[in-house]
Parts: C-alpha cells; sequence; structure tokens
C-alpha cells in the first residue's frame, strides 16, 4: 500500500475506507467487534433489569425517585449531536476534504466531551449528595456499571479520535489513514446507539417506574 | 410374525438392561434402584432414553463396522481411485427425518415428566380447617450440614430427614451461606438450594428405610460448596405413616427440654456452658427455618451417623469434638470452643468424655 | 523480520526476539500449539493426581482443600488454556494456508491474542505459588466464589478475563481472516470444513466471550471493589452468574468440538481417498450447531429450580442439536463408505472419535430429558458424558490433527508405530476411565468430591477409572516422546505427505516459506488441490498472478509489553480488598503501558515490507535447492 501516493478530489475512490485490503479488513473487523460488543452490554443491561431497584432490605432509594429526565435528555442531544457530526466528517472524506474530516472530527469530540463531563457531574451528584455509591445496593452497582462501561467506551472513542486528528492533522487523506476515520466513525454510531438504548431502559422506563 | 419377533427383541432387550442396571449400585444410595414413585419414573425415562439411544448407536455402529471392514485399502487394492460422490439428498433426508421422529417420542415423556414432577400446587392445599393437607419440610442447607424444618408440625431436626411413606412430601429448599443441591440418589432427583429464593419440589417415599444397611437412605450435597463439600451427607428415615405421626408426636413433647448448667451430670453442664448457644436440645425451638446456627441434637441418639457421615459410636463423637477440622474441614464448629486440659476455659477430656455420653443420650425414639 | 535472515541459521538471542516480536501465523501457530501442550500436561498431571486420591475410599494423599484446587484449575486450564488454544495452533496454521492467504487480517492483533492468552494463563498459574489456587470448580458460581477465602478466586477472574480477551480477539481475527481474505475463486461454499468450522467458531467467540467477560468483571468488582451483583444480602443474585456464565459455558462446548469436527472433515477424505460426503450439508449443519449452541445454555441449569416451563423448552432445544450434530457422523461414515481406507494413526484417531464420540452423543441426549437429569445432574454420569466429548472429541481431534499436520508445522513426520502405541494406549485408557464413570453416577456419586466413604458400591469402580487415568497419562508421555524424537529426525522437504491431499495446504512444499504461496493460488473447486492433481498439473496449482513482490506485515514487539501491562495492573487489582497503598497506583501503571503502547502503535505508521521477486526466488532456493518450489 503506498502511502505517498497523492490524490486528488477526482482521482479519490468513492469508497476510500474499502480500496486496499487493509481498509477492508478493518471495515469488516470494526463491525464483527460492534457485533461482540453488542453481546457484551446486552449482558449488562439484563443484568441492570434484574437488579434495578434491589437492594438490602429496607432500601428507600428507587430507580423512579432517582433519575431525572432533564439532564439525560441534554446528554442524549449531545452525542446525537455528535453523531452527526461524524456523519458530516464522513461525508467530507468522501468529497476529499481533509479540513473537513478534522473540524467535524473535531467538533465530534467536543461534544463527546461535553457529555462526559455531565455524566460525570451525574455520577458526582448521586454518590455525593443521593448517597447513591457503587457499593450502596446491587441497584447501584448495576446502574454504575451499565452506564460506566457505555461512559468507558466514550473515553475510548475520544481517545481514539483525538489520536486520528493529531496524527492526520498535517498531512492530509490518504488510503491508509481514511479507514481508520471510518472505523472509528463507525464505532462512534455504536456508542451513540447504545446511549439511546440506556435512555430508554435506564432513565425513561426509571421515571416511568 | 416379524412384527412380533422384533417386539420380543425390544423387550428382551429391556429385560436384560433392567436386570443389568438394577444389579448396580446399594440400595440406600443407586439411582437405579429407585425406592420412590419420582425415583422409578425418573428410571423409567433412564431406560427408555437408553433404549432409544441404544438403538441409535446400534445403527451407527454396524454401518461404521460395515464400512470399515468392506473398503479397507488392504481389499480395496492399493492404486483403487473411489468414486468421488458428492453425497445424496435421500440420504440426508433420512438421517434428519429419522433422528427428528425418535427425538420428538423422547420429548413426549420428557414434557409430561418435567411438568409433573415440577407441580407443587398441593403444598397450598388445606383441609376444612385450614390445615395444610400435604406434609412439608423445609430444608436449609448450611455449610456443611442440613436442617429440616416441620412448619406446619412446629419442629425441626437436622441431619437425619424423616418422612412417613406412600405420600407426596413437599421440600421447600434454600441455603443458608452458599449454593448447595439436596439429593437422595434412591428416592428421586436433585434440587439446588439457592442463596436467594426458595426452590420448591417433592420426592414419594415408597420403601420404609428400617431394612437397609444402616436403616436409612444416603441424602448427598451436589453442588459443589467448599472443601468438605463430599462429607455434606445426610441421611433420610423412611417411616409407615403411623410410626411417623408417633415420632412426630414425640418431637413435639420435648418442647421446653433444655440442657442446664447447673446439673449434676457433668455432660449436661458443660454442653449447657459451651454448645447450647449453637446447639438445641429441644425439637421446638420457635425459631424460622434457618435460624439455628448448629445442627439440632435433639435426635441425635436416634441418627446413624455421626457429622452425617462418621461412624456412629462414642469413640467417632469424641474425636469429633476435640477436632471436627480434621474430619470436615471448613467447617463453622471449628474454634467455636477451645479444646485442652489446662485453662479452665477448655474442654478438658473428661468433660468431651461426659459430653459425648450426654449427647448420644438425646434421643426420642429410645 | 527480514528475509535476508532466512535459511541462515540464527543465534538463540536472534531466535528468541524473532519469537518475542513475531506476527507470522505459523510461528503464533507454533507459540499456540506449544504453550497449549504445556497446559495440557499440566491440567493432565492435575487430574492424575485428582484420581490417584480417588482411586481408593477414605484416602488422604491431597487434602480437601488442595484437591478442590486441581479440580477447579484442571476444568479451567484444559478447556480455556489447552483445548483451545491447541485448537488456535491448528487454525493459525491451516486456515491461511486453506485458503491461500499470506497472513491473517490483523497480524499484530494475532500476536496481541497469542501474548493476552498466554500472560493470562501464567497469571493463573501463579495463584499456586501465591496463597493458593481457585477452589470453586471452573464454573466458579457466585455464592461459593464470593465466600472462598484469599486470592485464589481472584486469580481465576482476572487471569481469565486477560486470557479471554486474547481469545476474543483471536476469534474476531480469524472471522475476518476468512471473511476476506480468501484466494481467487474460494467461494464459501469451496472453503475446507476445517476453515468452515474456524469461521462458526470466530462468530461464536465473538458472541460468547461477552457475557462471560460480564459475569467475570462482575465478579472482579464484587471481590476486589465491593460492589454487589451477586451478595443476596445487598440485593443481589447468584442465579445471574449461572446464566451468564452458562450463555458462555455452552458456546463454549462447541468453540472446543466444532474445530475438531473440522480436523476429522480434513483427515478421514483424505485417508479414505474420496470426497467428503455431503459438503454442504456438513456445512449446514456446522452451522445449525452453532447457532443452537446459543439456545440451550439453560440445560446446565435443569436443576437450578427456574420452574418446568423454561425446564421443558430447554429440554426440547437440546435434543435438538442432536439432529444436526447426527448429520455429522452419518456423513462421515458415508465418506468412509465405498472409499479406500488406509489406517494410518491421523486416521485411526478418526476411526476411533466416531463410536466415542457417538457415545458421549447420546448420553447428551440423555440428559436433556430434563426429570432424567436431575438424577443425572453434578454427578459422575455428566463427568463421563462431558469427558466423553471432550476427550472422545476435542482431544482425540487434537491428536489425531498433531499427527496429520505435523509434517506441514514441522517438516518433519512422527513415528508410526509409537503413534500406534500412543493411539491405543490413551485410548484404552480413555474408555477405561470414563465408561465406568456413568455407573459411579447412576449408582449414586455426585461429582466434585474429594473422597467418598466405602461399601457405596463405589470402590471398584474407582479403582478402575483410576487404572485408566494412569493409561491416558502414559499416552500422552509416548506422544510427547514422539515429537522430540521427531525433532532428530530428517527433514521432509516434500508436499503433500499423505500422497493424496485434497485441500490447499498440501500443495505447499515444507518447510512453508514465511510468505506462504509465492504466488497466490486460483481456486477451481472444492478439493483445489486434488483437482489439480488429478488434471496432471505439475506446477501443484494453478496460480492467479505471476511471481511478484510480496507485502508482508512487520513484527512488533508491542503486544507483549501491551500484554505485560495487563499483567502488572491485574497484579494492582488483585491486591486492592487487601488495602495496600499500591494496588491503585499499579492497575493505572499496567493500563497506562497498555495504552501507551496503543498510542504508540497508532502514531507509528506501520506499512509491512516488501519481498521483491529477486528476494523470494533467492529463499524458494535456499530452501528447496535449485528450482524452488515446484
Amino acid at each position: 500500500m503506498d502511502i505517498n501516493t497523492k490524490y486528488t478530489p477526482k482521482t479519490w475512490p468513492d469508497h476510500a475506507e474499502q480500496v486496499t485490503l487493509e481498509g477492508k479488513n478493518k471495515f469488516v473487523g470494526i463491525w464483527i467487534f460492534i457485533c461482540s460488543d453488542i453481546v457484551l452490554f446486552a449482558s449488562v443491561f439484563a443484568t441492570y433489569l434484574a437488579l434495578k431497584d434491589s437492594g438490602p432490605s429496607g432500601m428507600d432509594i428507587t430507580a423512579k425517585e432517582l433519575f431525572g429526565l432533564e439532564l439525560a435528555f441534554v446528554m442524549t442531544m449531545l452525542l446525537l449531536t455528535s453523531s452527526l457530526t461524524s456523519v458530516y466528517a464522513m461525508y467530507h472524506m468522501k468529497n476529499f476534504n481533509s479540513k473537513g474530516v478534522l473540524i467535524w472530527m473535531g467538533i465530534t469530540v467536543l461534544l463527546g466531551l461535553g457529555f462526559l463531563g455531565l455524566e460525570i457531574y451525574e455520577f458526582y451528584e448521586y454518590t455525593v449528595h443521593e448517597g447513591f455509591g457503587f457499593t450502596h445496593s446491587a441497584f447501584s452497582s448495576a446502574f454504575y456499571l451499565l452506564v460506566g462501561t457505555h461512559g468507558l467506551h466514550v473515553i475510548i472513542g475520544l481517545i481514539w479520535i483525538t489520536g486520528l486528528i493529531i496524527r492526520n492533522a498535517k498531512r492530509g487523506l490518504n488510503l491508509y489513514n481514511a479507514p481508520k476515520f471510518f472505523a472509528a466513525s463507525i464505532y462512534w454510531h455504536f456508542i451513540d446507539v447504545v446511549w439511546v438504548f440506556i435512555f430508554t431502559v435506564v432513565y425513561l422506563m426509571g421515571v416511568l417506574g | 410374525m416379524m412384527k412380533g419377533l422384533k417386539k420380543w427383541r425390544l423387550f428382551s432387550l429391556l429385560a436384560v438392561m433392567t436386570v443389568f442396571l438394577s444389579a448396580c449400585g446399594e440400595e440406600y444410595i443407586s439411582t437405579l434402584r429407585p425406592a420412590g414413585a419420582v425415583g422409578k419414573e425418573q428410571f423409567n425415562l433412564l431406560l427408555f432414553s437408553i433404549t432409544i439411544m441404544a438403538l441409535v448407536v446400534v445403527v451407527v455402529s454396524v454401518l461404521y463396522i460395515y464400512a470399515f471392514f468392506k473398503f479397507r485399502r488392504s481389499r480395496q487394492g492399493e492404486d483403487y481411485m473411489p468414486k468421488q460422490v458428492e453425497g445424496s439428498h435421500t440420504l440426508e433426508v433420512i438421517w434428519t427425518v429419522i433422528p427428528i421422529v425418535l427425538l420428538l417420542i423422547l420429548a413426549v415423556p420428557t414434557l409430561i415428566s418435567t411438568y409433573k414432577l415440577g407441580d407443587v400446587a398441593a403444598m397450598e392445599h388445606v383441609d376444612e380447617d385450614g390445615n395444610k393437607t400435604a406434609l412439608t419440610v423445609d430444608v436449609t442447607a448450611k455449610l456443611y450440614w442440613w436442617e429440616f424444618a416441620y412448619p406446619d408440625l412446629g419442629i425441626v431436626t437436622a441431619q437425619e430427614l424423616v418422612v412417613p411413606t406412600g405420600e407426596k412430601v413437599y421440600f421447600n429448599l434454600k441455603a443458608a451461606d452458599v449454593k448447595h443441591s439436596f439429593w437422595i440418589p434412591s428416592v428421586g432427583g436433585k434440587m439446588d438450594t439457592n442463596v436467594e429464593n426458595i426452590n420448591k419440589f417433592y420426592l414419594v417415599f415408597d420403601e420404609e428405610s428400617e431394612g437397609l444397611k444402616d436403616g436409612v437412605f444416603y441424602g448427598k450435597c451436589a453442588e459443589l460448596c467448599g472443601p468438605s463439600h463430599a462429607l455434606m451427607d445426610f441421611k433420610v428415615k423412611t417411616l409407615a405413616p403411623e410410626a411417623f405421626d408417633a415420632w412426630v408426636a414425640s418431637m413435639q413433647a420435648t418442647e421446653g427440654q433444655i440442657a442446664s448448667k447447673d446439673s449434676t451430670d457433668l455432660g449436661e453442664a458443660t454442653f449447657a456452658a459451651s454448645c447450647l448457644g449453637c446447639h438445641a436440645v429441644s425439637s421446638v425451638t420457635g425459631m424460622p427455618a434457618g435460624a439455628a446456627m448448629g445442627p439440632n441434637l435433639t435426635t441425635f441418639g436416634d441418627r446413624s451417623h455421626i457429622a452425617g457421615f462418621l461412624e456412629f459410636n462414642k469413640e467417632n463423637l469424641v474425636s469429633w469434638i476435640k477436632d471436627p477440622e480434621e474430619y470436615k474441614p471448613g467447617n463453622l464448629m471449628t474454634g467455636a470452643y477451645k479444646v485442652g486440659n489446662n485453662n479452665p476455659d477448655e474442654l478438658s477430656d473428661e468433660e468431651i468424655s461426659a459430653l459425648a455420653d450426654y449427647i448420644m443420650s438425646l434421643s426420642v425414639e429410645k | 523480520m527480514s528475509s535476508v535472515a532466512i535459511g541462515n541459521k540464527k543465534g538463540f538471542g536472534a531466535t528468541l526476539w524473532d519469537y518475542l516480536t513475531t506476527v507470522d501465523h505459523k510461528k503464533l501457530g507454533n507459540m499456540y500449539f506449544f504453550a497449549g501442550l504445556l497446559f495440557f500436561a499440566i491440567a493432565g498431571f492435575e487430574a492424575l493426581l485428582m484420581r490417584i486420591q480417588l482411586m481408593v475410599p477414605n484416602n488422604d494423599f491431597v487434602s480437601a482443600g488442595l484437591f478442590n484446587e486441581l479440580l477447579t484449575m484442571h476444568g479451567t486450564t484444559m478447556l480455556f488454556l489447552a483445548a483451545t488454544p491447541l485448537l488456535f495452533g491448528f487454525m493459525n496454521w491451516i486456515v491461511p494456508l486453506q485458503i491461500g492467504a499470506r497472513d491473517v487480517a490483523f497480524p499484530f492483533l494475532n500476536s496481541l491474542g497469542f501474548w493476552l492468552f498466554f500472560l493470562g494463563a501464567v497469571f493463573l498459574h501463579l495463584s499456586f505459588f501465591m496463597g493458593g489456587a481457585p477452589d470453586a470448580g471452573w464454573t466458579s458460581y457466585a455464592s461459593l466464589s464470593l465466600y472462598s477465602p484469599g486470592h485464589g478466586i481472584d486469580f481465576y477472574v482476572l487471569g481469565l478475563q486477560i486470557s479471554g480477551a486474547g481469545t476474543l480477539i483471536s476469534g474476531i481475527n480469524f472471522v475476518v481472516t476468512i471473511i476476506t481474505m480468501r484466494a481467487p475463486g474460494m467461494t464459501f461454499m469451496r472453503m475446507p470444513l476445517f476453515t468452515w468450522t474456524t469461521l462458526i467458531v470466530g462468530a461464536l467467540i465473538t458472541f460468547a466471550f461477552p457475557p462471560l467477560t460480564v459475569a467475570l468483571f462482575f465478579m472482579l468488582v464484587d471481590r476486589m471493589f465491593g460492589a454487589n451483583f451477586f451478595d443476596h444480602t445487598m440485593g443481589g443474585n447468584t442465579i445471574i452468574y449461572e446464566h451468564l456464565f452458562w450463555i458462555f459455558g455452552h458456546p463454549e462446548v462447541y468453540i472446543l468440538i466444532l474445530p475438531a469436527f473440522g480436523l476429522f472433515s480434513e483427515i478421514i477424505p483424505v485417508f479414505a481417498r474420496k470426497r467428503l460426503f455431503g459438503y454442504s450439508s456438513m456445512v449446514f449443519a456446522t452451522i445449525l450447531i452453532g447457532f443452537l449452541g446459543f439456545m440451550v445454555w439453560a440445560h446446565h441449569m435443569f436443576a437450578t429450580g427456574l420452574g418446568p416451563t423454561a425446564n421443558a423448552i430447554f429440554a426440547v432445544a437440546t435434543m435438538a442439536i442432536a439432529v444436526p450434530t447426527g448429520m455429522k457422523v452419518f456423513n462421515w461414515i458415508l465418506t468412509i463408505w465405498g472409499g479406500s481406507i488406509k489406517v494410518t494413526v491421523p486416521m485411526i484417531y478418526a476411526l476411533g472419535f466416531i463410536p466415542s464420540f457417538v457415545a458421549g452423543g447420546v448420553t447428551g441426549v440423555m440428559q436433556a430429558v430434563a426429570p432424567l437429569d436431575y438424577q443425572l445432574h453434578d454427578s459422575y454420569f455428566i463427568v463421563a458424558h462431558f469427558h466423553y466429548v471432550i476427550v472422545g472429541g476435542v482431544v482425540l481431534g487434537i491428536f489425531g490433527a498433531t499427527h496429520f499436520y505435523w509434517p506441514i508445522m514441522t517438516n518433519r513426520v512422527l513415528n508410526e508405530k509409537l503413534g500406534f502405541l500412543t493411539f491405543w494406549t490413551f485410548f484404552i485408557g480413555f474408555h477405561l476411565t470414563f465408561f465406568i464413570q456413568h455407573f459411579l453416577g447412576l449408582m449414586g456419586m455426585p461429582r466434585r468430591v474429594f473422597t467418598y466413604q466405602g461399601d457405596q458400591g463405589w470402590d471398584l469402580f474407582n479403582f478402575i477409572s483410576s487404572i485408566g487415568a494412569l493409561l491416558m497419562g502414559l499416552g500422552v508421555i509416548f506422544l510427547v516422546v514422539n515429537m522430540l524424537l521427531s525433532i532428530k529426525s530428517k527433514p521432509l522437504n516434500t508436499s503433500d505427505y499423505w500422497g493424496d491431499g485434497r485441500s490447499l495446504e498440501w500443495a505447499l512444499k515444507t518447510p512453508v516459506p514465511f510468505y506462504n504461496f509465492k504466488q497466490t493460488p486460483l481456486i477451481r473447486g472444492y478439493d483445489p488441490y486434488w483437482i489439480e492433481k488429478h488434471e496432471g498439473n505439475k506446477e501443484g496449482m494453478t496460480y492467479a498472478e505471476p511471481v511478484g513482490d510480496i507485502h508482508m506485515p512487520n513484527g512488533s514487539i508491542l503486544p507483549l509489553i501491551m500484554s505485560i501491562g495487563m499483567f502488572i495492573a491485574a497484579f494492582g487489582s488483585l491486591y486492592h480488598p487487601d488495602g495496600v497503598s499500591w494496588s491503585v497506583p499499579v492497575i493505572i501503571l499496567g493500563i497506562g503501558i497498555t495504552v501507551a503502547c496503543m498510542i504508540i502503535r497508532s502514531f507509528k505508521d506501520d506499512l509491512g515490507f516488501t519481498v521483491t521477486k529477486e528476494e523470494i526466488i533467492a529463499t524458494e532456493e535456499s530452501l528447496y535447492g535449485k528450482g524452488g518450489n515446484k
């Protein structure tokens, strides 16, 4: 694979992320990995549902009282928007617009950071002000592990995308880094979809009882 | 004629297998010699499934052995080039459909039995006076012993389950510490005792245990539960209904029985000082099921084994009291008291000997 | 790796460095194989200790606590650290050759997968020297493993977490490799059965390992960080652990047995000199077994008390698996039917496998009968059953394939006489050990007991079983001796050692050069090499490209360092519940090392290197003399 081949928007292939064998491998690989991650989240979701509201006898914290929708809604919006901005980045990649890719990926990272900040704030509130720490009950363990696993995925995604931006800030698009951007963006969409499920299962169903 | 012959073959195969299987194992522990309706049903399923499976094995073996001997290269010639067959649609259909049919035949009794053995609705049935019609036993499994409480009769015992013959006995199964599994092989299948929920099932005891080797059926813990899992045995005494009622009455009569610290009997006094905190000597404790720290010793003298598995004699009891860790590693009795001849707070040899005499004298049957 | 070094004798240090940094699928295959063999020997030794303890009633050869450690480590090691890597060894070696690829899709990840597996396994085994091994069974059910004192269970949880991550990475790698890297003309329905089973197994790993990861992670935070997933006094629930474990655990059985099926499907046609009967139905059966494998986990929990409806559903679903498995058995028999059977060592393993596995299969169906399973569950019957399947299926498969593929893997051949001796010793020992255990179970003997009282009718059968186990041990020793002897034997320098090779790997001349085929072959049908041979192609294969430059991946030390990072972090985590001050810093240090490696990896472009046409010709000549691989 020749990293030095210079492309113009005209010569840039339609599916730059899958032109090389390495790119195709990355594309298939990230999808298989996501299949695997879906099962991981499914297991954690199932556990959360089984342990929801369950704690030592006399526990007075329930999901209905604890969770509010306002913050979760803002977080959802941030993450959904970040998914959209990563789509813009991929759109620019198709058009061989390296700057567009970097800018929109950068915005994605900023939105993701905003989400992460709110999540940390939420955990802090629950732990310190509500007395609902990780070791409080089976319910709290399941809640933090479910939302925290997602949060960990967000952190990994942010490091990954930031790394890609820094590494490729100067050299523009080529067939070597295009698949990398593409894989990161698929991963980021996946994180977004998982959050939609968390919003529904944890917050919406929690508030509704 | 042919059909009759085939049937005869099947039956003789079945008969041979029954004889072969039932020759295996001891009456008081083998699943092959079932002594209750549940165990018999499971044994019949065993025979039925073995028959079907034997059929499969025979067909496969015949084809396999024939193919192996017929098509050896030594017979085919070194240069023989076999026809490169791709497959056969008809054959594929045959060996898909026939196993499906066999499995459907097997599935029917499976489903019937699963629901039948899982039906515990009768546990809640009451007669006109509001009394439960069926006998229920609350089983609590602990490291490494078993408590058997009879909630409707107000009595509790340990290590030796006593049940009447000829009726369905229902069990509430629970573990107090880690997961165990309640199994009386010769009477019926096992069920786990979980820590967070109560499992319910029933067994039927058809034979009185009187004539067995130790006068009891053997029960086992079937789920790994720690170092002494292998030693977490219990015994089952089955009595005719009248004898069972008499046993219940004498158990209920132990209400209020207690060991006194002021007793002139050294054994009783020692027991009261060192053992009573965990071990009750009355069958009517009023405690909820599973609350007792140690096995209830009201019927100790009637038991066939010490600690569930040691031969019943004073020597073993003394050794057991001196060092339970030696016999059941990881048990919770170790360290609850001190043994030695130096300090007053230690159990001396003399005290232990008296203690053993006292415990062995606890009985409702003698 | 530099192509110049090929053919020259390298010093020990250089060889070691080569193996530590290699991303070559063949070298990693060797590493998987020999690491697996090492752990197989350890776990086998543990089994022998247990059988010696159970030889006579009331034995005190090992203590109760040690026995529980042995049974836990035996099961855990055999499944995760012996059978899996041994099969991975073959997958790594053979699958890229069978599909005509230069390497796997992600060579770097392949190396990472191995090192994670290996260091996880080492971590687990350190428990023996650091306060006691895990003792709650390979299933490590939650209530007992939370109760278990010491660090044994912590070693189990962390060690399996690390090696499980390695397995997952390798599984994904195989799936991608088989999807994207097949040679021209190698359609899915022309892939050899072993490649097919590897693909399905990769998919099973992809879907089955996450629940294990989750279950182990719950256990990890419960034991080490105060969480309450399984503590029922805090609202936790241990049945969740059982579910998660078996949602993984049942597919795991197929993760092991399907590659063995694949290996036998390679061996039998070669020595029957006949095309695999019903290829497409074999493929279909493989997929169906993999799919159904996820639908039946609760049959391990019939006695847990899930209620009659759950038990009934899972009973019927379990029986359904017998149908595709039966299809496979009949297809194997029909493959030898009308063939020309040559009884070689690999073939005798295959011939021994068929009846053994059928016996294990039918007892499996018996246990699917839920009410009957109430009796059989957790008794010696189940011990007999799964050893019939695992030893009679997986181990015979591995041993058979070892003899079968030894010429490709080492350019040597294993001694045939010693091979037959190994087979018969092991095979007789195996049946002696386990056949009789069915009856022990039916006679009321629970499994996982460290001793038993005499006169319960079990004494004689236990004695016989132990004798059988010793024979099996002897068989394994013969095999190892055979391997050692073969190192001294003459190199083969040949292709198609068995004479009737059918799939692509037999077209290669051994020793296999690091780039595999110098030209990517063109696949013209199922059994491509057989087709070419019987059309009189002297070249070996028809090629899809002229001899040209080959692009190969670079080696890297990073996978090893990343794995060491996880290894270090695991120690921090292990001692966290002891309240030592250094535990969190060590965790951060370990994970930091791993993350740093990942950053280095992504900031340093890895474009691989190119082997020029001249270098290829030079390599071929140094390996096979003038003319190269013809």
